[in-house]
């Protein structure tokens, strides 16, 4: 089990109050897991990632172990604690204010 | 005795406040979609506890809403807004040419007679139209196609604001577009006439009365006669007998003619309210006097409403979605401030009082009378 966390508007709008696990086939990358939370989630679809590009939204962060893995390539395993669910992949709402 | 419902979209949030047809004690109920940006919170006339919200935010992008109780309870529906087929480009703030990008709803606008169907105005400006109830949305493409590449954002960007339905001929609709200006549908949407001439913009465009381009505010007709318009222009507040054919100018004896919001009295299709603000440079109102004009005569003759309304140091605007008229007997008017305060009259705008004080920047007002 694979376990996300969202940022505050994103559990209200999904209508969840803590952290979301979902089971996923290898390979677990940050697309399949957002493919996966997208599917088991539907109104997410556009809030992290553009609907059409699959771009992530500019002021979306995805943090896992304490490292930021939002430049990493989409396609690329995300760290092992995550895959184990020791560690939960988080979506974040970056800095954006003053 | 009737339930009165305020629907207040906030730059944080969606209010609700509540009052019977006497209009004096209200209670406020939110924020839902705390911390969101709600551009739009409206009912649907033939079903009235069917609501639409658009919220909107830059860390999130564009969410749809809809509750089907009246506000109890909200689920979303499709945020997919996909423009058909090859956007082109528009002008850009540099002149040169740029990409259509979408960006929000500014205006969901229901049909009066299907709960299903509904409009959705857009920015980058676009006219999206759902028959699921949201569900789903196509784009009717024609109206980019009016010389779209001449269009341009005005400082709120290039929105698609106004939608005004033909309760007579359902193929015929308005929109308004800042800065590209007022066109009209005959066929449902399939292709597009831009309804500019008699607009005059000297300070805005090179040409000043150009087939496009100009910066409509906001566009109100009165179901009774729906080939009389009347439009609020960045300066000059307009009027059409034609639908749009032509406008000449009323602004009258209105201390400015500068402002965004533009409604029509439920019962008296003549009479007709404005919010002068100073200029465009300033945006607020003119003398710190916070005064809704009123024009009994279709315009030209207007006086100033102000009791109940702050007449002193005042220094809101009042947006071009957040003003609007319910259908009791004596007619109420209704807008917000981007101060947070929203005020009503339930005597067609001869008194006013506040209903709320404190609320984020307010961003749209839509009122509901329900049995």
């Amino acid at each position: 089990m694979i376990t996300v966390t969202l940022p505050t508007h994103l559990r209200a709008l999904a209508k969840v109050s803590g952290a979301i696990e979902l089971d996923i086939a290898e390979p677990i990358t940050q697309e399949t897991i957002l493919d996966a939370l997208e599917e088991a989630y539907p109104m997410l679809r556009g809030t992290i990632r553009d609907i059409a590009t699959k771009q992530r939204r500019p002021f979306i962060r995805f943090f896992a172990c304490g490292e930021d893995l939002s430049h990493q390539p989409v396609t690329a395993s995300v760290p092992p604690e995550v895959i184990q669910g020791k560690q939960p992949f988080r979506i974040i709402g970056a800095m954006a204010g003053g | 005795m009737s339930e009165v419902r305020v629907l207040v979209g906030t730059a944080k949030g969606a209010f609700i406040i509540r009052s019977d047809e006497k209009r004096k004690d209200w209670t406020i109920e939110g924020p839902h979609f705390p911390g969101w940006e709600v551009y739009h919170i409206t009912g649907t006339p033939s079903d009235p506890n069917r609501l639409y919200v658009s919220q909107s935010g830059g860390w999130f992008g564009q969410v749809i809403q809809r509750s089907d109780d009246g506000g109890k309870t909200w689920d979303s529906v499709s945020n997919e807004f996909q423009y058909d087929g090859e956007t082109g480009t528009h002008q850009w703030y540099d002149g040169t040419q740029h990409p259509w990008e979408f960006k929000r709803v500014w205006h969901i606008e229901p049909s009066p007679t299907d709960a299903d169907s509904l409009f959705a105005g857009v920015e980058d400006a676009g006219l999206f139209h759902s028959s699921d109830g949201g569900k789903s949305w196509i784009e009717l493409p024609g109206l980019r196609k009016v010389k779209g590449d001449l269009w341009q954002p005005g400082a709120g960007g290039m929105c698609l604001h106004t939608i005004v339905l033909n309760p007579d001929d359902p193929k015929r609709i308005y929109v308004a577009i800042s800065a590209a200006g007022a066109f009209r549908t005959d066929d449902g949407g399939e292709t597009w006439l831009p309804i500019n001439e008699g607009l005059v913009s000297p300070y805005e465009l090179p040409d000043s009365t150009a087939e496009v381009g100009h910066c409509v505010h906001s566009i109100a007709m009165h179901p009774s006669q729906p080939d009389v318009l009347f439009m609020q222009k960045h300066w000059d507040v307009m009027r059409s007998d034609n639908s749009g054919d032509l406008w000449y100018e009323v602004s009258g004896n209105l201390p400015s003619d500068f402002g965004f919001p533009i409604v029509v009295h439920a019962h008296e299709p003549n009479t007709v309210y404005v919010v002068p603000i100073k200029s465009d440079a300033h945006h607020f109102p003119p003398d710190g006097k916070l005064r809704v004009y009123r024009s009994r005569s279709g315009g030209n003759e207007w006086e100033a409403l102000t009791n109940g309304l702050p007449q002193s140091d005042c220094y809101h605007n009042v947006l071009r979605n957040a003003m609007c008229v319910d259908s009791l007997d004596s007619c109420g008017i209704y807008f917000g401030t981007t101060g947070g305060q929203v005020y009503a009259s339930a005597d067609s705008g001869d008194n006013w009082m506040p209903i709320a004080s404190n609320l984020p920047r307010v961003m749209s007002v839509e009122v509901q009378v329900l049995p």
